[in-house]
């Protein structure tokens, strides 16, 4: 009969396999990692509309280039396998089950885009494969309960709109707040920070909310309503292109609010410069990672090394582009991790270890910014630093605040 | 009316050809073995590939939709994945906010595409060629944002995941599998019923709009009926497919319908043959699984790659693969005519 057959051959494979393990392995191993190297999937738009994103997951494949060269983890070589969705769901879906299914990685990393992972989310939770420091900064990440399998890693949206709403409420009691936001998950997700920090005064602070496609070709007409709704305070909610031409704008027309400026677009070269520095004096912002083009950090040691590891393995990259900042360092964190997994390299394990991160600090975050994670907590960075925009720099100030969602 | 039937049965009476009968049986016995060899695939290959050919499946439903229209009505469409993208909506948010089982939305979904195909049709009508083209990628462009703007139902940028489809009647089969079989007999009904459609009267009034609409108009075909029934009609198979691929993929969201999608489905149907039932598959296949190879082939750039494909393909086959074959199959019939 076929059944005893296939029974016969699987058990004596399974035999085989357990002489194998008992002879042979050092460690303990799940699917994708052995003696000599450990599988590593992960995706990104390296085509198509946001394929600016592109640079993540090249600089990731470059820090591991380096830590292989450097011997490894525990002596196991990290094979990153990355591969493209163009920023389009299915294809996500379809390129990470290749990446579970074909390839049999042990877990996958840094996946980009919130739409992207949200295709993939029940899925990589029921196959029980970490899915781990997803490069999006939506809030619905850190869900221990729900999706055990599943890790944020940089500081969530509405973290940082409670910020400044923190701010406004203890600076500014009297401000009449406008807010120009992106219509879409991202905006939402900040304005949803500010006005819950803000609580009860939302309705009596915000006089106007204005909103913009990503597809539109300006905001003039935004700025000058929000002027003339004589807000004394400005959220600004945008992509680094739109950011620009309303701080512009703002400046042209003679506004001169409190103006809060996502994270998202406080790049000197992406923004200030284009949006001109006069234009942009007193703008308030936060950080969590260090700026490599802030003079301030120019004798950092941890500048200087990323400078070299820019040099040495990434020479084609532009090092004003602080997306090579943040895969460097999404890399670092995933390498703690797995070194703390040691030999012991299961999906569980490595959940369990991913989990269990204390004040880790990653050099390129700025000083006093420590990753903590629990089984209870699945968001890893969740500090950052207010900075005001003063002559050509951007300069921090007061302390690293904690602005976690509880 | 009657006349027009009549001679055209005449016509197709004069043009028998004893060989004929036999080379249906032929590709009846041909399209038999296929089926059989696709219905084994599901024990030999890896879940992971059965997915790809399910999705496969949905866009070659959809291709043919598209051909229906492009290939036989002459009719240009840029804007067929914002028909597929209602199928998608119509499921996902029927079994999401509804609770209703995957199978029942499928009908719904083709029929509320049949609805807006045909109403889109009416306007369509005062513009041919690249005029229609435009105006249909304006639905295109349009539909992901539109989709952002019903955020209750359409859960906006973050989509929505549906429900995991399980094998019905405790058949042994897991998902993919059930999935497999499931979108390839609605492939096989469906295709059937479309090549029922085109053999008929309906069809010969459809492409003979496309060769010339003043002779068909003189001949009494109703040629705003029927163009927009044909874009109805070709949109009632976009929305299946579109339901079809929600299904296998399980989830939803504005940026699965961008434009890109559409032009895939235009690029699908010239690859694979237009005017050609058989092309839909072949395009679907193309559609699917070469950009994948493309970047297997090079990963610094992959688009290119599959542009020199595309480029290769037109060189080689410009009535595209289905076309190609139908050649090859009648030098082959021509050379045995001369031996007999």
């Amino acid at each position: 009969m076929l059944g005893k057959k296939v029974i016969c051959i699987i058990s004596v494979m399974l035999g085989l396999l357990m002489i194998g393990g008992f002879v042979y392995a050092k460690g303990k191993y799940g699917p994708g990692a052995s003696d000599t190297e450990i599988k590593v999937g992960h995706t990104n738009p390296y085509s198509g509309p946001a394929s600016a994103y592109g640079v993540i997951g090249k600089a990731i494949g470059a820090y591991f280039k380096k830590i292989n060269d450097e011997g490894g983890i525990n002596g196991r070589k990290i094979n990153y396998i990355s591969y493209d969705d163009g920023y389009s769901p299915p294809k996500t879906v379809e390129q990470v089950r290749r990446l579970v299914e074909q390839d049999q990685v042990l877990l996958i990393f840094q996946n980009l885009g919130t739409p992207t992972n949200s295709a993939i989310w029940e899925y990589v939770n029921k196959k029980k494969v970490p899915h781990i420091f997803v490069a999006t900064g939506a809030t619905k990440w850190g869900d221990p309960q729900g999706h055990p399998w599943t890790m944020g890693w940089q500081p969530n949206y509405q973290s940082e709109g409670r910020i400044y709403a923190r701010y406004v409420l203890e600076k500014l009691p009297k401000a009449k707040v406008g807010i120009l936001y992106q219509n879409d998950d991202y905006g939402k997700d900040y304005k949803q920070g500010f006005t819950d920090g803000l609580g009860d005064k939302t309705k009596t602070m915000v006089v106007l909310e204005q909103s913009y496609e990503v597809t539109d070709t300006t905001v003039d007409l935004q700025i000058v309503n929000l002027k003339n709704s004589g807000a004394d305070v400005f959220f600004n909610i945008t992509t680094p292109k739109f950011a620009a031409m309303a701080i512009r704008k703002a400046h042209e027309i003679g506004w001169k609010p409190t103006h809060f400026l996502n994270e998202v677009s406080n790049s000197i070269k992406a923004v200030i410069e284009p949006a001109g520095y006069e234009a942009s004096q007193g703008l308030i912002t936060t950080f969590y990672s260090k700026d490599p083009d802030d003079p301030h950090w120019k004798d950092d040691p941890a500048v200087k090394d990323w400078l070299k590891w820019m040099k040495d393995y990434y020479p084609e990259g532009n090092i004003h582009d602080r997306f090579y900042v943040y895969g460097y360092s999404a890399a670092q964190t995933l390498v703690q991790v797995l070194k703390q997994a040691g030999d012991h390299l299961t999906r569980e394990n490595i959940m369990k270890q991913a989990a269990n991160l204390k004040d880790f600090t990653v050099p390129m975050l700025l000083p006093g910014i420590k990753i903590n994670t629990s089984p209870k907590d699945f968001r890893p960075i969740e500090q950052e630093q207010l900075a005001r925009f003063e002559g050509k720099t951007w300069v921090l100030f007061g302390e690293v605040i904690d602005a976690s969602v509880r | 009316m009657e006349n027009r039937t009549e001679t055209t049965e005449l016509l197709e009476v004069k043009h028998a050809d004893p060989l004929d009968t036999r080379i249906e049986g032929w590709k009846v016995a041909g399209v038999i073995a296929v089926l059989a060899f696709a219905s084994l695939l599901p024990f030999v290959m890896s879940s992971y590939r059965l997915f790809q050919f399910s999705l496969a499946f949905a866009y070659a439903i959809a291709l043919f939709g598209l051909n229906l229209l492009t290939g036989y009505n002459g009719q240009i469409s840029l804007g067929h994945g914002a028909f597929y993208a209602i199928g998608a909506y119509t499921t996902a948010i029927m079994m999401e906010h509804w609770g209703i089982s995957y199978i029942w939305t499928i009908p719904v979904a083709g029929f509320i595409c049949l609805v807006v195909g045909f109403l889109f049709g009416i306007p369509a009508l005062r513009l041919t060629g690249l005029y229609l083209a435009l105006a249909t990628f304006t639905l295109a462009i349009a539909a992901p944002q539109l989709l952002k703007y019903f955020e209750e139902w359409t859960g906006g940028v973050q989509g929505i995941v549906l429900s995991e489809p399980q094998a019905p009647f405790g058949l042994p089969l897991n998902k993919d599998q059930w999935l497999y079989y499931f979108t390839l007999s609605i492939l096989v009904v469906l295709f059937i019923v479309g090549w029922n459609l085109l053999r008929g009267r309906v069809g010969r009034a459809i492409v003979a709009i496309r060769d010339h609409h003043i002779a068909a108009e003189s001949m009494g075909i109703n040629l705003p009926l029927y163009k927009s029934l044909t874009f109805g009609v070709s949109a009632m198979y976009t929305g299946v497919a579109g339901a079809l691929g929600a299904i296998v993929v399980q989830y939803v969201a504005p940026d699965s319908f961008n434009i890109f999608l559409s032009i895939s489905f235009l690029t699908g149907v010239v690859i694979g043959g237009l005017s050609s039932i058989s092309g839909a598959i072949f395009g679907a296949f193309f559609i699917q699984f070469v950009p994948t190879y493309a970047q297997d082939i090079s990963d610094a750039a992959p688009w290119a790659i599959y542009g020199i494909f595309l480029i290769i393909f037109m060189y080689a086959m410009p009535m595209g693969i289905a076309g190609f074959l139908q050649g090859l199959w009648n030098r082959l019939r021509r050379r045995r005519l001369v031996d007999s």
